[in-house]
């Protein structure tokens, strides 16, 4: 809890490997990972490609353009941080540039209508601490 | 179909567990210490003959040297053994070592055994969140399933009711189990009313947390007749498959490694998914055994929830399937009991018997579909 008896909004991990992902978040963007030997993308980060186990692979900035995989919708929070947000989505989405990772879909009325393989489009969101890499329907 | 050389060659001799629910003040050691003891009553064998243990080691209170703790604490000294961690899939994977290893003429007599505690100790090995994930509001288990349910059902057409077909033939057995930790039976109805976990998955299609323990004895089919074995249950086939990715990291979110598993297994044994009597498959979210009949080649893929409605897959329907309740309603201990219950309807000794039970097909997983194993018993 914080100060003002609000649950803080959990942390990212952020370690050595991770950081970057988080900075460019802060600077509006979303980056992958992108292998210099065999051209593999991926998330989340990793020390070697998991495609051709070349090590040090490089950052690489998204369109933002991302289509949905698959999608869940939380009607019991796990962290009482997001007993507020109830109910909230958490997506599998994959990036135009092939990289797929969870994240969440946001800016929908109406949770029957959300479809796989639907088009989605990047939306950064501030939370205060941290921000989030989210997407909306495009 | 002709049969691999390890087909038949070794027997589950005999099987035991604990109690099922809360056993409020008892370690998992004991509780092994108490599934094994029943094991080797059941085969009717001394412990010092015992010379392989196999352990899954407890999820909710990981421990190093497993094998050796419960060695120390059943007072005998194995040759081959160990800890044997693959999640939910560990217990048939172990199973299927200690068939090879006595084959091969390194042990005589296996034991394989678990227990684990969430219900009265720590259930937080299946609700934290690792790394990034929590920023995502990533949390659960229940949720990662429901990952694989969404895009079955979106993909496939597979419906509520169709995962709701699964738990009313779950709790309808385990209503009929007084062990059952739930003997409270559903309708389609009741389901259609419990409260979404993670939607699409509802609090009826996720496993019970439970406390409890189980082993079973395995030996060559020889040696338990030497030892006047009284009711031995032939293992005709297994098989084995490591999907291993995280959920957003698998190509196909809704095929795994059963497909492989499923037909080692059979092609071990010489069978079909069509000389199946009965179905003993891990079905820690409604979800999960649908998927598994389709990779096992007991449907099309994407007709497993078609295959499991109207009554099908209960005790009087085409394959009955998880007669003791399985992890729905009888316990969610992960795997273990499925293999007994298997074996005592292929005894013809169980509580809800099957009419056919000549042969019965198992399937453990583990992690979020990440593991797989499968086991073919029969007479």
């Amino acid at each position: 809890m914080s100060e003002t008896g609000r649950v803080a909004f959990p942390a990212p991990a952020c370690n050595e490997l991770t950081r970057p992902f988080w900075a460019a978040a802060d600077e509006g963007r979303l980056v992958y990972m992108h292998c210099g030997e065999c051209g593999h993308n991926w998330l989340p980060a990793r020390e070697d490609c998991p495609n051709c186990l070349a090590p040090d692979p490089m950052w690489e900035t998204a369109s933002g353009d991302a289509t949905l995989v698959s999608w869940v919708v939380y009607h019991m929070a796990y962290d009482p941080a997001f007993a507020d947000r109830l109910p909230y989505v958490c997506a599998v989405v994959e990036l135009a540039e092939g990289a797929r990772f969870v994240s969440n879909i946001v800016g929908i009325d109406d949770l029957g209508s959300l479809r796989i393989e639907q088009p989605l489009r990047l939306r950064i969101e501030d939370e205060g601490t941290v921000r989030v890499p989210r997407f909306v329907p495009a | 179909m002709s049969r691999h050389a390890l087909s038949g060659h070794c027997v589950i001799a005999g099987v035991g567990h604990t109690a099922f629910g809360k056993l409020e003040g008892t370690s998992t050691t004991s509780m092994i210490v108490q599934a094994v003891r029943a094991a080797l009553a059941d085969a009717g064998i001394e412990k010092a003959l015992v010379d392989g243990l196999f352990v899954k080691p407890p999820t909710s209170a990981p421990q190093l040297m497993t094998g050796q703790n419960v060695a120390e604490a059943l007072g005998i000294k194995p040759k081959l053994g160990n800890g044997w961690d693959q999640g939910g899939a560990a217990n048939i994977a172990a199973m299927s070592y200690a068939v090879m290893a006595i084959e091969a003429g390194l042990i005589g007599v296996a034991v394989v055994c678990f227990a684990d505690n969430p219900k009265s100790g720590s259930a937080h090995a299946y609700r934290g969140a690792r790394g990034d994930d929590a920023v995502f509001g990533w949390l659960g288990v229940p949720p990662a399933y429901a990952m694989v349910a969404q895009r079955h059902m979106q993909q496939y057409g597979t419906t509520d009711d169709q995962l709701g077909a699964v738990a009313v033939a779950a709790r309808r057995h385990g209503g009929a189990n007084p062990n059952a930790q739930l003997q409270k039976p559903i309708s389609l109805e009741d389901r259609r009313g419990s409260r979404f976990i993670a939607e699409p998955l509802r609090r009826d299609d996720c496993a019970l947390v439970s406390d409890g323990g189980a082993a079973v004895v395995i030996m060559s089919a020889k040696r338990a007749q030497e030892l006047k074995v009284r009711a031995p249950v032939p293992i005709l086939g297994f098989g084995g498959g490591q999907s291993s990715w995280s959920v957003p990291l698998r190509p196909d979110l809704t095929t795994t490694m059963a497909k492989e598993s499923g037909a080692m297994a059979f092609d071990m044994a010489g069978m079909t998914p069509a000389d199946m009597d009965v179905a003993q498959l891990y079905d820690c979210f409604s979800i999960v055994p649908i998927i598994t009949l389709e990779d096992y080649g007991f449907c099309k893929k994407g007709e497993g929830g078609r295959f499991v409605e109207s009554g099908r897959i209960e005790i009087d329907g085409v394959l009955p399937m998880n007669t003791s309740g399985g992890l729905l309603s009888e316990t969610g201990m992960p795997g273990l009991q499925l293999v007994i219950e298997a074996v005592r309807q292929v005894r013809g000794e169980a509580n809800l018997q099957a009419k056919r039970h000549r042969t019965a097909i198992v399937s453990n997983q583990g992690g979020i579909m990440q593991s797989h194993a499968t086991l073919i018993l029969g007479q």
